[in-house]
């Protein structure tokens, strides 16, 4: 079964292919959105990651999750070198980090229900669980982020966790934090792993480096990447599990 | 993947007649209710231009009212044939593009495309194909108070193709990219692909 959600300002796609019913696990998943949207959304004025960053309320009056997730923003921080941050511009917004985190979370509400093949997509970052159909790897299209409409890439797998930051819809709107000037350098870049909570942190961080993006990512443990850099070039890491477009791929 | 490329088409040009909009005519509500606006743009306009529903009983929403497919015989099949309720304004809009005085070419044929509803209001096209080409491109239906503004250009035609011919190639079963936001998804690949399976 299919379901669409507009929450956190974007779109969320769940894509069932268990046989079942997965109602009542959709709808619970969709709760689960609601919830965190409510706690950490810096467009609600009242939320509660909103009255933390004006200083309004300390971290102990905020839901447990809010400690967790800031946390995990500092966890980070630490392992991009300061190109993952909390406080982009100086504000307290840890968005970068809520929106993988709680897309991660559907997906295991999802299989804990009973669903455990299946796909959340939330605005292009995607958390897959087990395959598209028995004995068939989820196929991701990797949206070409300077030809509308084209695929730059596929990525093929079981249970992986897809991520890509760029530049496409918006605008240059990711800072680099050493100079709070936008990252430029890529126009997009897909991180691959296994659970989307980090790969979705760390592809906003590598997007932040640019091109020194690649070094970093083949440093890293079960992460893979694929970019397309400003000047319309691509680039991926040994391991990415990418295959290539008949006809787009250079 | 044929029902996903077919509400490409439809979703691209619901791109297409977005962009058209002039936003100081925008006055519609953002938060219009999605209203199951599969419309049976087929009834009471000409019969020759929708085919039938051939028995294919999958209501998907891809729901290009199809008839034998889209002619050029270059893999694009049978439609789901799916006709709903709801009525539609007919011969509302122009037609644009090479395909314009199409009906009258033999081997064209005229798909019409689900109602494809957006933050202001319904939209609805239909397409002249030929030789597995859009050519031509008639709005049916659009909000009323832009009614008379939507013009598609002929720029639109080689997206359509071209998003048709991406999603054909590569089999996909969803899209990342950039965040997109509410509005940027109405135009995305993966709203085309939700609207094929949902």
């Amino acid at each position: 079964m299919r379901h669409v959600e507009h929450v956190m300002g974007t779109v969320f796609s769940f894509d069932v292919r268990d046989p079942v019913d997965a109602t009542r696990a959709v709808e619970e998943a969709v709760a689960w959105l609601r919830r965190v949207d409510a706690t950490f959304s810096t467009y609600r004025t009242d939320s509660p990651v909103s009255r933390l960053g004006r200083g309004e309320i300390a971290l102990a009056d905020c839901p447990a999750e809010v400690a967790g997730v800031l946390d995990l923003c500092e966890s980070a921080a630490r392992a991009s070198r300061g190109y993952f941050t909390a406080r982009p511009g100086g504000r307290l917004d840890p968005s970068a980090m809520v929106k993988g985190w709680a897309i991660e979370r559907a997906s295991l509400i999802l299989t804990r229900a009973g669903a455990p093949n299946h796909c959340v997509n939330g605005g292009g970052d995607i958390q897959l669980a087990g395959s598209a159909a028995p004995g068939r790897p989820w196929r991701v299209g990797v949206a070409h982020p300077l030809r509308p409409g084209e695929l730059a890439t596929v990525v093929t797998g079981s249970g992986l966790a897809v991520a890509t930051s760029g530049t496409a819809e918006r605008g240059p709107h990711i800072l680099d934090p050493h100079t709070g000037r936008p990252a430029t350098g890529l126009a997009s870049i897909t991180l691959v792993g296994a659970s989307l909570t980090m790969t979705d942190a760390y592809a906003t961080a590598a997007f932040a480096m640019g091109g020194a993006a690649r070094e970093w990512v083949e440093g890293l443990d079960g992460m893979e990447a694929f970019a397309v850099t400003s000047d319309g070039g691509t680039w991926r890491t040994p391991g990415f599990p990418g295959v290539p477009v008949v006809g787009h791929a250079r | 993947m044929r029902r996903a490329i077919l509400a490409v088409l439809a979703t691209t040009v619901g791109l297409v007649l977005l962009l058209s909009f002039k936003p100081h005519e925008i006055t519609a509500s953002a938060d219009r209710p999605s209203a199951g606006a599969r419309a049976d743009a087929a009834s009471g306009r000409d019969p020759g231009f929708d085919g039938h529903g051939d028995g294919d009983e999958d209501s998907g929403g891809a729901g290009f009212g199809g008839g034998d497919g889209f002619g050029g015989g270059d893999g694009f099949g049978p439609p789901a044939g799916d006709h709903g309720g709801g009525g539609v304004s007919s011969n509302s809009g122009a037609w644009t593009g090479d395909g314009a005085s199409a009906g009258a070419t033999s081997g064209d044929k005229t798909v019409t495309g689900d109602a494809a509803d957006t933050r202001w209001g319904p939209v609805q096209v239909e397409l002249v194909i030929s030789g597995g080409k859009v050519t031509g491109v008639k709005v049916l239906q659009a909000p009323d108070n832009n009614h008379r503004d939507i013009a598609i250009n002929n720029r639109a035609l080689p997206i359509l193709n071209q998003a048709a011919l991406s999603a054909q190639s590569a089999g996909i079963d969803t899209v990342s990219g950039a965040t997109y936001t509410s509005e940027g998804y109405i135009t995305s690949l993966q709203s085309a692909l939700d609207r094929a399976g949902l």
